[in-house]
């Protein structure tokens, strides 16, 4: 029992250095990129005119945080949030009708695979003149994006539920909502879970996009912005804010993650 | 008395590709507190004759009687144990087993002391807090035993629920299972495909023919009762033949 522990121990220790290990090293990776990218821009090596450095990202940062930089920001993440919100939410729910029904299920499948490979982004014209040139235009490119796929992960796993669980209940003679309650959604909460993470990266494409159409801020906007007019620094400082709320709000994610597995 | 009434029971499966004639003519009688073993070959509608009386489909001719009422519907006095324990991973076992009235909306302090009760009787109740996951196999299956009693049912329907644990396991708890139920004075109607199984648990073994199944004898097993007993008494083989025979031929 004792040397038992004691080799449990070790194995924990041994599991822990390994995670200290690949963090030291992402990191090193990381500070060794922007190392060489700034050292190659100071030594002219890649002209930075082009390609901008970490310093002068820097140098944009502190430019931009007088100019709004802000507004910016909090106009690409609440477009984000919202439309990754009300695409999760309805998405679920459209996928709970369609289980409930199999008349439904059957009608619009045709419907639902066609949407599904139908380029959202060629929908940006109509969706414009539906709902006009704002934030509503890219929250709803945002729900298009991500709505098909939702429903359809969700409805798959959904569907996937054991039936001899489904049978053992309809023998204690639930009715469909217990069913759906009781057994479906409760065992599907690890597909909820994967929609929620593929939602997280597929709303800031759907963000981003529709930022590229039609947008007068955020961070989308700045990117095409200076692309236009050959600002690299621009572009390049927001491609990194984007980064950093895109991997914070997955971190986000995978926390509420990590909370439903324990509970 | 007579708990179970089948008279003259047919059913037909029917889908795209064809119709199926899984059972044909059955009628067989179950007494209170009598434990019968449903033998027949694979595929031959055994699952069928369950479903038909837990009332989760309906006969295509014939009638079925539970206490003098006709079946019409699941959710009235019959508990299915099916082949794996299907019980929730998501809940505690005492939540597992306290499902059958959650869902008859019957969950109230009586039911609950005797799921308790129980629990504690067959020697569950320090793992009713617990997920199933953390239980072994035969714990498991005493688990949805408890589930299926917890129902109050007047006749409990065993579909090949062995089967999936390994053979150890197997001859301890259809031993327990065997006891348990015994010890609650139920009803039981037990699937298997296991003639051992049969002759060591049974009061009458019905054999079944190949689909669509139709009675083909029945057989009253006047051995010593209890699993471990019968499996050691001299005549078993006598009866594990014959029964044999009958389900070859
Ligand atoms: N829902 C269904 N629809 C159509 N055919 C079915 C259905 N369920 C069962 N059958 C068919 O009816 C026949 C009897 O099936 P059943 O499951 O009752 O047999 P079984 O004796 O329980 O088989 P096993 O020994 O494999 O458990 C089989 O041929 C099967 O293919
Ligand atoms: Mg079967």
């Amino acid at each position: 029992m004792k040397t038992q522990k004691n080799e449990h121990e070790l194995f924990l220790r041994k599991n822990k250095l390994k995670k200290i290990k690949i963090i030291v090293i992402q990191v090193s990776l990381l500070i060794f990129l922007i190392g060489l990218w700034e050292l190659a821009a100071a030594l002219g090596w890649i002209d930075s005119f082009i390609t901008s450095s970490p310093s002068r990202i820097v140098a944009m940062l502190g430019k931009l945080s007088e100019q709004g930089l802000w507004v910016h920001i909090w106009t690409t993440l609440y477009e984000c949030v919202i439309g990754f919100l009300l695409s999760t939410l309805l998405g679920i729910a459209i996928a709970v009708l369609l289980w409930c029904s199999e008349l439904l299920r059957k009608v619009l499948e045709p419907y639902i695979v066609v949407l599904n490979s139908l380029p959202k982004i060629a929908l940006g014209p109509i969706i414009i003149i539906w709902v006009g040139a704002g934030a509503k235009a890219i929250v709803m490119m945002t729900v298009l994006i991500c709505i098909i796929v939702t429903v359809i992960s969700t409805l798959n796993g959904l569907m996937a539920t054991d039936e001899g669980k489904i049978l053992l209940l309809r023998s204690m003679g639930a009715n469909k909502w217990q069913i759906l309650t009781k057994l479906v959604l409760p065992s599907s909460v690890p597909t909820f879970l994967s929609v929620l993470k593929i939602n997280v990266g597929l709303a800031w494409v759907g963000t981003i996009m529709g930022e590229y159409l039609v947008s007068s801020a955020g961070l989308g906007y700045l990117i095409i912005y200076g692309g236009q007019v050959f600002k690299l620094d621009l572009v390049m400082t927001s491609t990194v804010i984007l980064c950093v709320l895109a991997a914070a709000m997955y971190f986000v994610v995978a926390l509420i993650e990590k909370f439903v597995r324990k509970t | 008395m007579e708990i179970l009434k089948m008279e003259n029971v047919s059913l037909t499966y029917q889908t795209a590709e064809r119709e199926t004639k899984a059972i044909e003519n059955i009628s067989l009688t179950i007494d209170d507190g009598e434990f019968i073993a449903l033998v027949g070959p694979s595929g031959c509608g055994k699952t069928t004759i369950l479903s038909l009386i837990s009332g989760l489909i309906k006969p295509s001719q014939g009638t079925i009687t539970l206490k003098d009422r006709p079946v019409t519907g699941p959710g009235h006095g019959v508990g299915y144990m099916l082949q794996k324990d299907m019980l929730f991973e998501w809940r505690t076992i005492e939540k597992n087993v306290l499902l059958g009235p959650e869902i008859g909306h019957k969950v109230d302090d009586e039911i609950k002391n005797e799921a308790n009760e129980l629990l504690r009787k067959y020697g569950l109740y320090e793992f009713r807090k617990h997920y199933p996951a953390q239980l072994s196999g035969g714990m498991r299956q005493r688990a949805a035993l408890i589930r299926t009693l917890a129902m109050r049912p007047q006749l409990m329907l065993l579909d090949e629920p062995f089967s999936a644990l390994d053979f150890q396991t197997r001859l301890n708890v259809c031993n327990d299972v065997y006891n348990i139920i015994k010890s609650e004075k139920k009803t039981a109607l037990l699937v298997t495909h296991d003639i051992s199984e049969a002759v060591s648990l049974a009061d009458r073994v019905i054999v079944l023919s190949a689909r669509p199944a139709t009675v083909k004898k029945t057989f009253t097993i006047d051995l010593a009762q209890g699993p471990l007993l019968r499996r050691e008494s001299a005549e078993f083989g006598k009866w594990f033949d014959l029964i044999w025979k009958e389900v070859v031929s």
